[in-house]
């Protein structure tokens, strides 16, 4: 990327520096004697012009827009648009997180995002024996169409888009939204949202599988299949990294992992006959924003670059926006102290700056509370507030991945890139993510990393402000905490056994029996689904038919 | 000369969350101690059966989901049921300071939140543990 002239020039004056530094380092030792990212890439002293000696700007930096996209998915980024503002939410109720959704709505957020409870999640009813003590605690219970009809109340589908965190039985939520939308007289082609639906990452770090991975396959690629013909704004996966960042793997571990997941996705659609031109189009991926700033950045602009290489180069996709990675991001909640509560206003704030110089097309803020319980109003308007600040008033969105260029974040982008590009082989060599994921290959490597973190916090080499270092004596008894109380549950419970007896039994019952004989055949098993969530089957019935039919995941414990 | 001490580390109800769970297993292990790591999606039944089973000294529950009071009453309860009170029972995770006083209440013998580090459990379990076998040897 420079003269082999200048090049000389600046290694004639890094020995001058260097001088200095010597003479720097009598006086004053540094503070450490080894410097590492968060992810543990040593981070050298200074970066200069040397660093990018193998740098070719057209190709390996480009423009935003154009392949590789290093810079980019879009000519004009947030001067055109502002990434949207999507926070996550759900607690006890439908009726509560509506009411939730519309006051986040009155605020300024600029899509939906839905949290659901684990009973929801692993496809429970809220009067199942698993479900007990869990309705409603960690996001909102959905049963039936019932539900998400009061869910979605007073939301205009054909304007909001809507994410859904929902994994294993992600096709009869999305079948609930179509159902929802129908009857709003919206249709299902005019429709925006995601659904995670990334069951990888579900045996690799989040636990919220229902079945084994080959029906879990099938499940996922019956959803690309469907949406592709019929919901063609619809983001059919959001392939993710966050949990397994959550879980404690590196930066670079984060991204070989999840673009590893994505390789096994791409590669069962296509073995399922689809093109990855077209269902290419409309995957999408979710990172965290950790606190290392400028690792993370280099992290979302590595991601890109590989996915980039890896659809056009592994898979021949030649449509643009297959070749696209285009990503959520959620501010890393392990980062977040109990301790302080509301220092994490701080440290969410600079993780959604490095979101942001990254690049990300949607952002989640957590809120200050958040290692303590679900987020109060307050709390979670704080944590929007922090996202339209970035956006309106540091003007870090007024010009197109303003780091470019730096020759510490150029470096760190390479330094990624090289380092997920040698997980990335090493899971081929082995076979694949889904026979990696069985031999529990990633599994270990996340785990000795959050071993390795812990220590290094123990050790006090790495300082969590107000947990080991500038401690105080809280107290905290006039704390204002978000809390499900058991009455929700029991009350869920009430309302669902009400909606069994109006709904027409023997047509559920009907319903239930296609979508068992779909399951033991090959058709796609949205439209049966679909059919029976509008004649009110619950959750629990479809997922407990596609049980018997599936059979169970069984977790492969690596300790 | 002393036994190992033998802890069971659980997870109990649909929680995922085993970051934790695993880190302190590690760190009993590392600090000497046999651990029996249960997985994921324990009932309360298989937990107190695993740690009489494994005839551990201790279970070590991990939750983040909001279910704990259920979770821990459940597991006293059955202790109490199958004549196994011997067994010290402590936790972690995401659980609210103002419920720890309802858990010790049920004869949780400690709650480490967020922040604590591996040390103080390694600590607290050792005198626990040392002092129900001092108990176990007057009886």
């Amino acid at each position: 990327m420079f003269d082999p002239k200048q090049l000389q020039e600046v290694a004639e004056g890094r020995k001058g520096y260097e001088a200095d530094v010597e003479k720097a380092l009598a006086k004053n030792p540094e503070r450490k004697d080894k410097f590492t990212t968060g992810g543990g890439i040593p981070l050298k002293r200074i970066y200069t012009p040397e660093d990018l000696e193998c740098l070719d700007y057209t190709k390996d930096i480009g423009f935003p827009g154009r392949y590789p996209y290093v810079r980019g998915v879009q000519p004009t980024m947030y001067r055109g648009r502002f990434w949207t503002m999507r926070q996550y939410a759900g607690f006890a109720t439908a009726e509560d997180s509506n009411k939730r959704y519309r006051y986040l709505l009155s605020q300024g957020t600029t899509g939906l995002s839905v949290a659901f409870d684990l009973p929801t999640q692993i496809g429970y009813d809220s009067d199942d024996p698993m479900a007990i003590g869990e309705v409603g605690k960690v996001g909102v219970a959905i049963d039936s169409l019932a539900d998400a009809e009061i869910l979605f109340d007073q939301i205009p589908l054909d304007k909001v888009s809507t994410s859904m965190t929902i994994n294993a039985p992600a096709a009869v939520l999305l079948a609930m939204y179509i159902a929802v939308a129908e009857k709003q007289g919206v249709p299902m082609c005019e429709l925006s949202g995601t659904i995670q639906n990334d069951i990888l990452k579900e045996y690799i770090a989040r636990g919220t599988y229902i079945f084994p991975p080959k029906p879990s396959m099938r499940l996922i690629t019956d959803i690309f299949d469907f949406c592709s013909r019929n919901i063609p704004k619809w983001n059919t996966i959001s392939i993710s990294g966050y949990h397994i960042r959550e879980a404690g793997s590196t930066a670079i571990q984060e991204v070989a992992f999840t673009l590893a997941d994505g390789i096994a996705y791409i590669e069962a659609a296509i073995k399922a006959g689809q093109d990855p031109n077209v269902f290419g189009k409309r995957l999408s991926f979710f990172f965290n924003s950790h606190n290392d700033f400028l690792e993370e950045v280099a992290k979302f602009r590595a991601a890109r670059k590989i996915w980039a290489k890896i659809m056009k180069d592994r898979f021949g996709v030649t449509n643009k926006n297959a070749q696209m990675l285009r990503f959520h991001t959620q501010t890393a909640g392990c980062t977040l102290t109990a301790q302080q509560a509301e220092n994490n206003i701080v440290r969410v704030a600079v993780q959604t700056m490095a979101a942001v110089c990254g690049g990300t097309q949607s952002l989640h803020t957590n809120s200050l509370d958040e290692a303590l319980a679900l987020p109060t109003d307050k709390s979670v308007r704080i944590a929007l507030r922090t996202q339209q600040i970035v956006a309106y008033e540091s003007g870090i969105a007024n010009t197109v991945d303003p780091l470019a260029g730096s020759y510490a974040i150029e470096a760190l982008t390479k330094q990624i890139e090289d380092g997920a590009w040698e997980y990335i082989n090493k899971i081929d060599e082995l076979g694949g993510m889904m026979t990696a994921i069985e031999k529990g290959y990633p599994q270990k490597h996340i785990q000795d990393a959050s071993y390795d973190y812990q220590k290094s916090i123990e050790s006090g080499d790495r300082i969590i402000v107000g947990v080991n270092k500038f401690q105080i004596e809280e107290d905290t008894s006039d704390r204002k905490l978000l809390k499900v109380d058991a009455s929700v549950g029991e009350n869920q419970v009430k309302r669902l056994r009400a909606m069994k007896e109006t709904r027409d039994n023997v047509k559920v019952r009907e319903c239930l029996e296609d979508v068992r004989r779909g399951a033991k055949g090959n058709e796609n098993l949205m439209p049966l689904i679909l059919e029976a969530v509008r004649h009110y089957a619950t959750e629990g019935e479809i997922c407990g038919v596609l049980r018997e039919e599936f059979g169970e995941y069984k977790e492969n414990v690596v300790l | 000369m002393d036994r190992k001490i033998r802890v069971v580390i659980a997870k109990p109800g649909l929680d995922g969350h085993d970051r934790g769970a695993k880190v302190i297993a590690r760190a009993f292990r590392d600090a000497g101690m046999e651990v029996i790591y249960t997985g994921l999606r324990q009932t309360p039944e298989q937990i107190v059966n695993t740690a009489i089973q494994e005839d551990a000294d201790a279970i070590g529950v991990s939750i983040l989901s909001g279910a704990h009071e259920y979770c821990f009453k459940a597991i006293m309860d059955l202790l109490r049921e199958k004549n196994a009170t011997d067994i010290i029972v402590f936790g972690g995770g995401v659980i609210p300071e103002s419920d720890y006083p309802t858990l010790l209440g049920f004869g949780v013998g400690a709650i480490f939140g967020p922040g604590t580090p591996t040390t103080e459990a390694i600590e607290w379990l050792r005198k626990a543990v040392a002092e129900k076998r001092a108990k176990e040897v007057q009886a």
